[in-house]
């Protein structure tokens, strides 16, 4: 695989690798990431991202709700970069 | 079957900031049984050799209803515990599956079906999709048999082919698991070429472990040095043939290695099984451990058999650890290896697992090793393509018998 961050465009739809589930453990305080026989455990930030990827909304979309959400600027790069590990990982599928 | 080798693996991702203590302030700063494998039947239709049961397995009490697995999926999920594993025996066996199966996806489990793929038919699998099943391995079982039935007619891969359409019809993973051992590893290239045919997308090329039925059969399963590199380079070639269309996992004897696996993370770290009688066990095997008090789910509820019973205590933390183990800096990493092991080879659970060549009783690792090339070597071997192995013991419940412990102490 070769995704990079270069790879995700703005117009991309991420969703959850097709036979994953995530969904958030209370009693782990975290956002998991379900696949036959495995677990990830995402830290915060990881999991306010990948929980957006629903395939319907665009890398674009997703940058611009987390910016308003935790009032911060220029989370693009960071986003980006977190998305394309997680393609890279297959723990995402990027929809055209 | 033998166990999945994936089990409680759990990853943090990277530069994932450790949560608190899992569960609060009280005393246990023990993690929630993230795992939990329900041994739903000991039926099974195949006899395989290398079947982890417990060899006296015929004995065992009768099955929990549907109603106790149904209370012990609540009681875990309310513990934390998200995958789940339904196996055996032979989890189709059991005609409750379908409803199993849907209380624990309406609890929040991530569901694994465990299987040998006899008895999944067009109506169960669309049954079982509708409630929620996650994922389904198909495992080759009874290889001895069945792989010759594969490498000399039609009739099993007919069987496979079959199952494996259904899988992927219903839009499942194609997730293969085959267990190998001395009679089928020189098969390993048909093995992955079988994959290939039936469609595989993961592949899990497990050796076989030591226990149970496979213990009783080790100086007749165990491969050869010689064998375990050629499997292995004829799976780095197929690899390269077939590049991620096919993802394949090699796992190795552990007998072969100089450092122990990290069995189950450490008993009581994340595992939880519970057997068709509802015996709760800190790992598969563990019923073989001597003065484990093994505490059932029709007595005691999962919380106070994860925190408070002594079985799941027993091996938590370094305090019942001897030497070497207990100085060595990689016991966080190993735990000591594996506790069964260390028990069926030197008579003693609270030893360093001997695959560990820093064990004083390595030597017992090595000798089996040597031992099976002795026995491999031997002229009057049986060509792995013919019928039964001499010698070997198939599983079955007319000859379930205890397995005898030899006293190996030094």
């Amino acid at each position: 695989m070769s995704d990079t961050a270069s790879d995700i465009a703005p117009g991309a739809r991420p969703a959850v690798a097709h036979g994953m589930r995530l969904q958030w453990e209370p009693a782990q305080e975290a956002h998991v990431l379900l696949y036959p026989e495995g677990m990830v455990k995402l830290n915060g930030s990881a999991g306010q991202i990948m929980s957006r990827c629903d395939g319907v909304r665009t890398v674009a979309d997703i940058v611009a709700d987390l910016e308003s959400t935790y009032k911060q600027k220029g989370l693009s790069g960071d986003v980006i970069a977190f998305i394309a590990l997680a393609v890279q990982r297959r723990w995402l599928e990027v929809r055209p | 079957m033998n166990p999945p080798a994936h089990v409680g693996h759990v990853l943090d991702a990277p530069g994932a900031a450790r949560a608190g203590p899992p569960l609060g302030k009280t005393a246990h700063r023990i993690g929630p049984p993230l795992w939990l494998l329900l041994e739903l039947t000991y039926r099974c239709p195949l006899h395989c050799v290398f079947c982890y049961n417990p060899t006296d397995f015929a004995n065992t009490g009768p099955e929990l209803t549907t109603a106790d697995w149904i209370r012990v999926l609540r009681e875990a999920r309310a513990l934390g515990a998200v995958q789940l594993g339904l196996s055996g025996g032979e989890p189709l066996a059991r005609d409750d599956l379908e409803e199993i199966v849907g209380a624990a996806r309406a609890l929040g489990f991530y569901i694994n079906l465990i299987t040998s793929g006899v008895g999944l038919t067009e109506p169960r699998i669309k049954a079982l999709k509708a409630a929620g099943l996650d994922h389904i391995q198909l495992s080759f079982q009874d290889s001895t048999r069945e792989m010759n039935d594969f490498l000399s007619s039609t009739r099993t891969f007919e069987l496979k082919s079959k199952v494996a359409q259904l899988i992927r019809a219903h839009d499942y993973p194609m997730v293969l698991n085959v267990v190998l051992h001395r009679l089928n590893i020189d098969h390993v290239g048909e093995i992955l070429a079988m994959a290939e045919a039936l469609g595989a997308q993961y592949v899990e090329l497990a050796n076989t472990q030591y226990y149970g039925w496979a213990w009783l059969n080790r100086d007749q399963l165990l491969p050869t040095r010689a064998q375990l590199q050629q499997a292995e380079a004829v799976t780095q070639r197929f690899r390269e043939r077939v590049g991620t269309a096919m993802q394949i996992y090699f796992v190795v004897p552990d007998y072969f290695e100089t450092r122990p696996k990290a069995c189950m993370s450490g008993l009581g770290s994340v595992f939880l099984a519970i057997a068709p009688d509802g015996t709760a066990m800190p790992c598969h095997a563990a019923r073989m451990l001597p003065g484990l008090e093994l505490p059932n789910v029709q007595a005691t509820d999962i919380g106070a058999i994860w925190y408070d019973s002594q079985a799941f205590n027993r091996f938590r933390g370094d305090a019942w650890m001897k030497e070497p183990c207990r100085s060595c800096p990689e016991k966080v990493k190993d735990f000591g290896g594996c506790r069964c092991q260390a028990y069926l080879l030197t008579g003693d659970a609270d030893n360093a697992d001997p695959v560990c060549d820093l064990s004083p009783h390595h030597g017992l690792v090595i000798e089996a090793v040597a031992r099976a090339e002795r026995a491999a070597a031997a002229p009057v071997a049986a060509p792995p393509r013919s019928v039964r192995a001499p010698g070997l013991t198939f599983r079955d419940h007319r000859v379930s018998i205890p397995v005898v412990i030899e006293e190996k102490r030094p």
